[in-house]
């Protein structure tokens, strides 16, 4: 593997091993290239020679391996065009890539059907760099709209029509972010550090065991920036989730994640624990 | 003080080929006007004829001030029965017709060639339909502006969910919610202000178009207007045209108050 950090044991089965459930119904041959990572007990991530490009132009991300264990904080770091929010976009299989397996909370999500990977995107929060919220909804219909991770049905499409328990469980999540008191205001309406927060409090509500944040403070100022930086973090110690997020902001990436990881022009150029990275060095990713 | 460089030409010449299309764009124009027979003596002859229909229409006869405002009455409610229900309609086809929303290229085709048939035909045809399908009265004016409604607000419907920002959609897609949920949570609420202006001026268009149909027995105030005018009660026809000009003034002014109030 190339992260030598990784808390991992031999003894269970790879999500992309021969003997996996998920590779037993796929009919799948069980070649030893097509086996996985070796170690992968406790991964919520777990990505082999992930290939993506655009229009058959130059590969945007090229072969891409890496595995996340449970628990951990990760930051991916390069310049733009690098590949990260790509990247995070293809763990989600928001955007097909053209090879290269995949593994999210110990699933195997390459072909898997609509409706199973929508169960396992269900456990996983994913915060963008624009909150990505609905400008024209109360910030209380937005974190309610989590809550369709695992219901569907219209009590789910507005405050309004949600369910008492629903509306209260959404409460305490903007209780979480320190915006109870903003629940009724429409989000058009709140500055963009509210708003990201809202975004995770939307993240929140639905029970997530990881979570994937892409620049969650790119378009946020100094200040609010540090603030939704210091939400998550808490929200590791609290709730134990795995955290994975990319980042322009090396202090940043340094103070709140474990781990670093350095994509440059598709290619994994860095891995290593965070604190024991030279800055000097992480600027070199950048050039 | 001499400039560095001479300004461009103010026009562009145009290639061969537009000059070409120009020519033939014009020339069929000029033959138009010809084929159709519009001719300044022809309008100078009717212009004694005009006086007189509009002399005989002053003052407006207001005897029939009563029988006049139920058929009103019965017009616009033709319209908003017939506009509501094309809306409610609208959405689902709309959603169907959408490029981004559509479960399949081949139901989205259909769905999109559906929409336009029913906004290609003209309402009166509709209504000519459905007066012989249903009868004649209000029920077949209303399914006709109905099926005009769908056309219009259909296609329109469409095209605003397709400009709405796709991020919500993603950032739902990503928690897992189901396709439907992400098009009424995401989608619906970022188009609802267009959604909004073009049911009300679909309301002002089928408020026009319910007085017309009414020449062809699709009930509302257009029987009255005909009925007057065959009977050459000008006067009459006057107060009728008033009647209908008020009607489509305070729709079209609630109409934008509104637009104005909920957008």
């Amino acid at each position: 593997m190339p992260w030598e950090g990784a808390s991992m044991t031999n003894n269970e089965t790879s999500p992309f091993a021969p003997g996996h459930p998920d590779r037993a119904a796929s009919g799948a041959p069980s070649s030893t290239a097509q086996a996985g990572p070796e170690t992968e007990v406790g991964l919520d991530l777990a990505v082999e020679g992930l290939r993506k490009s655009f229009d058959g132009k130059k590969a945007i991300l090229d072969g891409i391996s890496l595995a996340v264990p449970r628990g951990q904080a990760v930051a991916i770091i390069g310049s733009n065009g690098a590949g990260k929010s790509t990247f995070l976009r293809c763990c989600m299989r928001l955007i097909e890539p053209d090879s290269g397996r995949i593994a999210l909370l110990g699933e195997n999500i390459d072909h898997m059907p609509r409706r199973r990977l929508r169960r396992v995107r269900s456990q996983v929060g994913f915060v963008f760099q624009r909150h990505n919220l609905v400008s024209r909804l109360s910030a209380l219909s937005n974190v309610i709209h989590g809550a369709q991770a695992h219901h569907s049905g219209p009590c789910y499409w507005h405050q309004a029509l949600a369910p008492k328990a629903v509306r209260e469980q959404a409460m305490h999540c903007l209780d979480r972010v320190g915006l109870a008191h903003l629940a009724r205001q429409r989000v058009d309406s709140l500055s963009g550090g509210q708003s990201q927060r809202v975004a995770i409090a939307r993240a929140l509500m639905q029970r997530p065991r990881f979570v994937i944040a892409d620049e969650p403070v790119a378009s946020l100022d100094p200040s609010a920036g540090e603030e939704v930086m210091e939400m998550f973090a808490e929200l590791m110690r609290s709730d134990g989730i795995t955290f994975v997020f990319t980042s322009h902001h090396l202090d940043h990436a340094i103070s709140y994640a474990d781990r670093l990881i350095g994509l440059r022009q598709g290619r994994l150029e860095l891995d290593g624990l965070a604190k024991a990275q030279d800055i000097a060095v992480l600027r070199e990713i950048y050039e | 003080m001499t400039p560095v460089s001479a300004p461009p030409n103010r026009f562009e010449r145009p290639s061969a080929l537009t000059f070409l299309f120009y020519v033939l764009a014009l020339a069929f124009i000029v033959w138009s006007f010809n084929n159709v027979g519009v001719s300044i003596p022809r309008l100078v002859d009717g212009l004694p004829n005009i006086g007189r229909i509009l002399g005989q229409m002053f003052p407006p006869d207001p005897s029939r001030l009563g029988p006049i405002s139920l058929a009103l009455l019965e017009t616009f409610q033709m319209a908003v029965v017939g506009t509501a229900l094309g809306v409610v309609i609208s959405l689902p086809l709309a959603i169907l017709a959408s490029r981004s929303l559509s479960p399949h290229p081949i139901i989205q085709h259909a769905t999109r060639s559906l929409i336009s048939l029913f906004r290609t035909v003209p309402d009166l045809v509709w209504a000519l339909f459905f007066v012989i399908a249903v009868g004649l009265g209000p029920v077949a004016g209303t399914l006709a502006i109905m099926l005009d409604t769908i056309g219009f607000c259909g296609r329109f419907f469409a095209e605003s969910m397709e400009e709405t920002d796709k991020g919500p959609r993603e950032a739902l897609t990503a928690l897992g919610a189901s396709r439907t949920g992400t098009v009424f949570s995401a989608v619906v609420p970022q188009a609802m202000p267009s959604f909004i202006n073009t049911s009300l001026f679909s309301l002002e268009k089928a408020t026009r178009s319910s007085v017309i149909l009414g020449l062809v027995g699709a009930g509302g105030i257009g029987i009255e207007l005909k009925v007057a005018m065959d009977l050459f009660l000008y006067d009459l026809a006057a107060a009728i045209i008033i009647a209908i000009f008020l009607l489509v003034l305070v729709v079209e002014h609630v109409s934008s108050w509104l637009r104005t109030k909920i957008i």
